[in-house]
């Protein structure tokens, strides 16, 4: 593909951390098929801003199980939701206690630091 | 804020949470802490291949066979009495599992066992379907739950670094990621179980956060480390095409049970030319492997992305539906149907043979401290025998909690002196300079890049050299102190670049340990080969140790008269 024609994945990311206003931010990621989400997300932190937050382990296995969050309003992992050459709105799961960006407090009570 | 307890593992996978639930056993208080989620992270969620075990179910077997092939594999270097405590002690830690609801896939009522290569028999046995890794990590997690609630059970909490008082190990210092605060484990005993470094290349197998945390906390600790030239690459790491929520090492057990043909890119068998026929079945050793695949890049007969063709165009559908059930369908979902198509593979970092010196009782050089499961050196020499990762890991685990629970029950407790835990609270609570300039994501990626272009399997001397520049130029970027981010200051929630900096400085350590170690080994053994030392010297059948030392980290251990590259 010529780069005249460059296929652009736009991110909109809810950020902020609990207690802060959270706003909407949106980032243009380059585009190629065959990609996760979670590609173009780690892509976005290696090149643009390292202080995006996001749970993840595995990065490619679907095996860890910690990258979930919403993509348009439905729960994903972001490792295994397609980036697609479109508008994808990223926001944090909304039944889990924010933490930052989009990680939540997705572990069992009963494993988490206290 | 202050925990105490008797006995503190850092790491929750096989390795780690055995041995959480054999010291609580034993009657000690136990703190479980991983920097990600309990039983997620790590390497054992993504070991989807099989256990090697002289169970002797279906095959006559006994751990002395186990052993020998063992030993074999490793070229010359095993510790022979951690190979032999591995396969001695893995009937009963598998069996133990199976007790717990692991469930071995079974035969007859037996459990079923494949064969893998370098093993004399069939072996290794395993989950359906490429499920091994992910089972015995949720029977752990639930063996917890149900049996040992006292197990208390930390995520998110990174580990800065060990305390040190009085000659011996007395817990650690660490931050809970998802609040920033700094946190002091007061322990009696200490146990490592964080794995590997395999983070530290671009392609690998295990987890985004198995950076060789541990071998960094020994080393400052003052304890050694060795073999820390040995990286394991798995050769039929997935290449292409792009292949989304699937394990990398994925196709090994396809290979187990299928065969599966290895072909270079003008589709021919290549593996004979290296030494080691295919015939339709998978015994190809993986140091052979490794080697005939980039040989064959190197001569321009690679495939289009650099790797190796496998192919299994001639198993019907009906077959690879019965060996892989719902998995055929995940490969569907990528666009590859492998009835009419080869896919490519190359290899991967997958494991690490070097780490922790200790001894049978998973004991270190320092009092108080214990190491489990791939962060201990040794046991598989300078190339790993498939199969022997995830035993290890219980073998080990399940040692390393006995011995801390002992070790905790005789030890008087000790309260840390402030003078050593100071340096790594004032380094959680610094807030350096800030550098815009600085993405601690970029700096990770450039050292992954590195890694994989001058200490891969196949190393030269100008390469390695070339390789030390690199680390020394991101050592002196990364600076004495984390940085301010743009995200905040000290004690933000979740500050992914904070942890990043952290990583970094035990990623820089550990890498350097690796590449000096590497230059100084002048001879060519298992996966550790030298382009200007092509051959196997007897001299060097021996270990070199790497410790932290004023400062400076020493390697040690060369034979008098190793030629100098």
């Amino acid at each position: 593909m010529s780069a005249a024609n460059k296929q652009i994945a736009t991110l909109k990311i809810r950020r902020g951390a609990a207690g802060e206003g959270a706003c909407f931010e949106s980032f243009e990621v380059p585009f190629e098929s065959g990609q996760s989400v979670l590609d173009g997300l780690r892509w976005l932190r290696a090149t643009k801003d390292p202080t995006l937050a996001i749970r993840f382990s595995c990065i490619n296995a679907n095996a860890c199980k910690e990258c979930m969050i919403q993509l348009d309003g439905e729960t994903v992992y972001a490792c295994t939701a397609r980036l697609e050459p479109r508008e994808m709105t990223l926001t944090p799961l909304p039944n889990k206690k924010l933490i930052r960006d989009l990680v939540t407090e997705i572990a069992p009570p009963s494993e988490r630091f206290r | 804020m202050t925990i105490d307890i008797d006995v503190l593992v850092i790491g929750s996978g096989a390795a780690g949470m055995y041995a959480a639930i054999e010291a609580a056993r034993r009657g000690a208080s136990v703190l479980l802490a991983d920097r990600s989620l309990i039983g997620r992270g790590g390497a054992t969620v993504m070991a989807q291949m099989t256990v090697a075990v002289a169970l002797g179910e279906e095959t006559p077997d006994d751990p002395q066979h186990h052993f020998d092939d063992t030993i074999a594999a490793g070229r010359g270097l095993c510790d022979e009495a951690l190979a032999q405590l591995v396969c001695e002690d893995a009937p009963d830690c598998i069996r133990e599992l199976d007790r717990w609801g692991v469930g071995w896939a079974r035969k007859d009522g037996h459990i079923t066992a494949t064969q893998a290569p370098g093993h004399d028999r069939p072996r290794c046995v395993y989950v359906d379907f490429i499920n091994t890794g992910p089972a015995v990590s949720k029977t752990l997690r639930a063996e917890m739950a149900r049996h040992h609630k006292s197990i208390r059970k930390a995520g998110d909490l990174a580990v800065v670094d060990l305390i040190v008082g009085d000659g011996a190990a007395c817990g650690a210092v660490a931050w809970h990621l998802s609040s920033g605060a700094p946190v002091i484990v007061a322990a009696k005993s200490t146990v490592l179980a964080t794995g590997g470094l395999t983070r530290l290349f671009a392609r690998n197998s295990a987890s985004a956060n198995m950076g060789g945390d541990g071998y960094a906390l020994a080393l400052r600790a003052g304890v050694p480390l060795i073999d820390m030239e040995f990286v394991q690459f798995f050769p039929i790491g997935h290449l292409a095409p792009r292949l989304i929520g699937m394990d990398p090492i994925m196709w090994d057990p396809f290979r187990y049970k299928l065969g599966g043909r290895l072909l270079n890119g003008r589709m021919e068998e290549f593996t004979s030319a290296y030494g080691s026929s295919e015939d339709g079945k998978y015994v190809l050793t993986r140091d052979l492997a490794t080697y005939a695949i980039f040989k064959e890049v190197e001569a321009g007969r690679g495939s289009p992305h650099g790797g190796a063709w496998l192919s299994f165009e001639h198993c019907s559908a009906q077959a690879l539906r019965a060996a892989f059930g719902p998995v055929i369908d995940r490969l569907a979902a990528n666009a590859i149907d492998l009835t009419r198509m080869p896919v490519e593979v190359a290899p991967i970092a997958h494991y690490h043979m070097g780490g922790v010196a200790a001894d049978v009782r998973m004991a270190t050089a320092l009092p108080g401290l214990l190491v489990a499961g791939e962060v201990v050196g040794g046991a598989n020499g300078s190339n790993r025998l498939s199969g022997n990762a995830i035993t290890e890991a219980l073998v080990f685990g399940r040692r390393a909690g006995a011995s801390a629970a002992a070790h905790a029950a005789s030890a008087t407790a000790s309260r840390p002196r402030a003078q050593a835990v100071r340096e790594a609270l004032d380094l959680i609570g610094a807030n350096g300079s800030a550098r815009p300039a600085t993405n601690t994501a970029a700096m990770i990626a450039r050292l992954q890049a590195v890694m994989t272009a001058d200490v891969g399997p196949f190393r030269t001397g100008a390469r390695l050299q070339r390789a030390l520049g690199e680390i020394a130029a991101l050592e002196h970027e990364l600076g004495a102190a984390p940085p301010a981010s743009g995200s905040g200051e000290a004690g933000a929630p979740f500050d992914l670049q904070r942890l990043e900096w952290f990583d970094l400085r035990n990623m820089l350590l550990v890498a350097r340990s690796v590449v000096e170690s590497a230059l100084n080994r002048s001879e060519s053994r298992g996966a550790h080969q030298r382009e200007d030392f092509s051959t196997m010297r007897p001299e060097w059948q021996l270990h070199q140790a790497a410790r932290w030392r004023d400062g400076r980290l020493q390697i040690s251990g060369a034979p008098p008269a190793a030629a100098v590259s």
